[in-house]
């Protein structure tokens, strides 16, 4: 019994990290008022990075590779949203238009420089240097708690239910926190109170480029383990959905993104646990995606968003 | 009137030649001479009858997905689930096609090609009906809706279609939408009838848009749902029979797969087809006229059958492709920095009109 809950726990946990921390990043820019659509194709670049990464430098860090390679997954995913930063701020498209065409450029620029990398080959080799499982400290001491929920689990997951806690202080409780709510929530009067609209809004897009950048970071070295054009198929569109879930509040996107992980990680460790390896694999491939759309139905309703959201603001002369 | 219609001509066009300037740099950038790249391209898609053949039917299915972005956007739906859509009428055309092998061509073929549709419908109307009666955002539901239609569609061909095969076997003559004389005047391209199709819809489809109540109730409910609403249009039902309309000729996409070019279907391996986003490309460029998607997907169409061609004749990744269509969709979107150039000549000149008006307006 103990053995099946730690094996759904640790899964779970394995299959939210990239969720939660991606929709830390649809959080910041769209409090911004900015809709980031573009998550997925941010995600994409962020796993091609760290993988890239990972690949080359190896040798060099050992353990610690997949973790600087989250950095590097978070930077190349700030360098990739500067595109939809530039576009919907100064550039005025869009945000759904801007959004699908990063989508749109990231497998196919990942694939391009993949083959340009490793000799015309649609996909990477895979990585040395892994996640896997760790154990955490002290805490996996604790009889019973300790064995299904820290025992051989995924570091990164805690990270991002840390950082879940610490964007949330950013936000309710820091000055740049209420600048950037209240740029996403009447621009206008933001602007007469001196706040420099345009700035909040590029470092709201350029934070979900580092966070998305980080979710695609983690699910390449902890799940896909390499680089193809199918590493990230819908997870962006997850973490979106799980921030609306959350009501664009961090802690509810982190706990939405840890049941849409649950719900992902059933049609991969189904199989393993008693009542549910009856129900055929169609069943519960498609179960998240379907659970997506029930929870954004029935739990969301009207809820609304930043009133600003997706609109652009043109500042008056 | 004239000149920002002659303005907003210029944006795609704009876009296409700053879209391929843009890969004509990536492809410096990595040491490819562009001037090969793009004559090879242009080879691979005009070159000979047969290169036309194929340009032509890969533009025919972005017609129909085209045409489908076009009808929901102009509800004001964001259709991003038309790979899916068109998928679902993949499927069922050749699932007709399989189970009426003996029947004939008349009964047939036109049978397939509805039931395609009608797939494609159902599986549309389910955002449409979300949308409407509980606001959901549908980006999402449609994106969650493409992987669910992928991983049915790979179950139903593994499972229900052949006996755990990884692809169907071909349909008969009696559901083909080749032509012997299609076939001969392109030397042997899979160039298809569904060409012709697709022209007929696009004409109906601006027919249905610009002529007709119906079409003006879509446009209504897309510019401004609340008016429309005081105006007496009942919105739900318009923005479900926008993404129904919508759904059936993504599926009809999806026939021009099914029954034209490949005549069976095989597993997805996980990426829905490429008509549905390439047709929201198309519907974009095409500045969501009718018949401005039918010129943006043939040049779509030129575009990715010379660019398979790429690889072979110039040694240029196929992909530089994506990568020139995804910018040529992002100028389009950011077509401000386009209308800002021209704004700025027209302001020199004379003062603007509009803001005669506006500060009229103002003071009154």
């Amino acid at each position: 019994m103990i053995q099946t809950l730690a094996l759904i726990v640790s899964s779970t946990l394995v299959y939210s990290g990239p969720l939660i921390f991606t929709a830390l990043g649809g959080v910041f820019s769209e409090r911004s008022g900015i809709v980031n659509v573009g998550l997925e194709g941010i995600m994409v670049m962020g796993a091609f990075g760290s993988v890239i990464f990972n690949l080359f430098n190896a040798d060099t860090f050992g353990a610690w590779t997949p973790w600087l390679g989250l950095l590097i997954g978070g930077l190349v995913g700030i360098l990739f949203s500067l595109v939809h930063a530039v576009a919907t701020v100064h550039l005025r498209a869009d945000h759904i238009i801007s959004g699908t065409v990063l989508n749109l450029v990231a497998p196919s620029l990942g694939v391009f420089l993949t083959r340009e990398l490793f000799a015309g080959k649609g996909q990477t080799d895979m990585i040395a240097e892994s996640f896997g499982y760790a154990n955490i400290p002290l805490l996996s001491q604790i009889p019973v708690i300790g064995d299904i929920f820290f025992k051989s689990t995924s570091l990164p997951a805690y990270v991002g239910i840390l950082s879940a806690f610490v964007v949330a202080f950013i936000i309710y409780r820091t000055a740049f926190g209420l600048r950037l709510r209240s740029v996403g929530e009447h621009p206008q009067a933001a602007d007469t109170l001196g706040i420099n609209v345009y700035l909040m809004r590029y470092i709201g897009v350029l934070l979900s480029g580092f966070f998305g950048g980080v979710g695609g970071a983690v699910l390449a070295q902890s799940i896909s383990l390499n680089f193809s054009v199918s590493t990230i198929a819908g997870q962006g569109f997850m973490a979106m959905a799980a921030m609306i879930f959350g009501k664009w509040n961090p802690v509810g996107a982190m706990g939405a993104a840890l049941f849409f992980g649950f719900a992902q990680s059933l049609a991969v460790v189904g199989s393993q646990i008693p009542l549910i390896s009856s129900i055929p694999s169609v069943y519960l491939q498609i179960a998240p995606y379907i659970i997506t759309i029930i929870v954004l139905v029935s739990f969301v309703g009207r809820s609304q968003g930043p009133a600003a959201n997706g609109t652009t603001y043109v500042k008056s002369k | 009137m004239t000149q920002s219609k002659w303005q907003s001509l210029l944006v795609p066009v704009l876009s296409v030649i700053v879209g391929l300037l843009f890969g004509a740099v990536i492809m410096l950038l990595f040491g490819y001479n562009p001037v090969d790249g793009y004559q090879a391209l242009l080879e691979g898609a005009l070159g000979t009858p047969f290169n036309i053949g194929q340009t032509l039917r890969a533009a025919t299915p972005l017609i129909f997905t085209g045409l489908g972005f076009a009808v929901a956007y102009t509800a004001g739906f964001f259709n991003i689930g038309l790979a899916g859509q068109a998928l679902f009428g993949w499927l069922v055309s050749v699932w007709v096609g399989l189970a009426m092998l003996d029947s004939p061509k008349w009964l047939v073929l036109p049978l397939a090609i509805l039931a395609g549709a009608l797939a494609g419908a159902l599986w549309a109307a389910i955002p449409g009906i979300l949308k409407a009666y509980f606001d959901t955002s549908e980006v999402i539901v449609t994106i969650m809706l493409n992987y669910v239609a992928v991983y049915i569609a790979d179950y139903l061909i593994r499972n229900v279609l052949t006996d755990r095969a990884d692809a169907t076997p071909f349909v008969g003559a009696n559901a083909s939408l080749r032509t012997e004389w299609l076939t001969e005047l392109t030397n042997g391209s899979t160039m298809h009838a569904g060409f012709f199709l697709a022209l007929l819809f696009a004409v109906i489809a601006y027919i249905f848009i610009n002529r007709t109540t119906f079409g003006f109730e879509l446009k209504a409910v897309g510019l401004n749902k609340d008016a429309a609403e005081y105006a007496g249009m009942n919105v739900k039902r318009n923005i479900i029979i926008a993404m129904v309309i919508s759904g059936a000729l993504a599926g009809l996409g999806g026939v021009m797969n099914g029954l034209g070019e490949f005549q069976n279907i095989f597993l997805t391996n996980g990426v829905a087809p490429a008509i549905g986003f390439n047709g929201m490309a198309v519907a974009l460029l095409g500045l969501l006229n009718p018949f401005g998607v039918v010129l943006a997907a043939i040049l779509f169409g030129g575009l990715m059958t010379g660019g398979n061609i790429m690889p072979l004749t110039a040694g240029i990744p196929s992909e530089i492709v994506d990568i020139v269509i995804a910018a040529i969709i992002f100028f389009v979107g950011a077509n401000y920095i386009i209308t800002f150039f021209l704004n700025r000549r027209k302001v020199r000149s004379a003062v603007d009109n509009e803001d005669v008006i506006q500060q009229g307006g103002q003071e009154g």
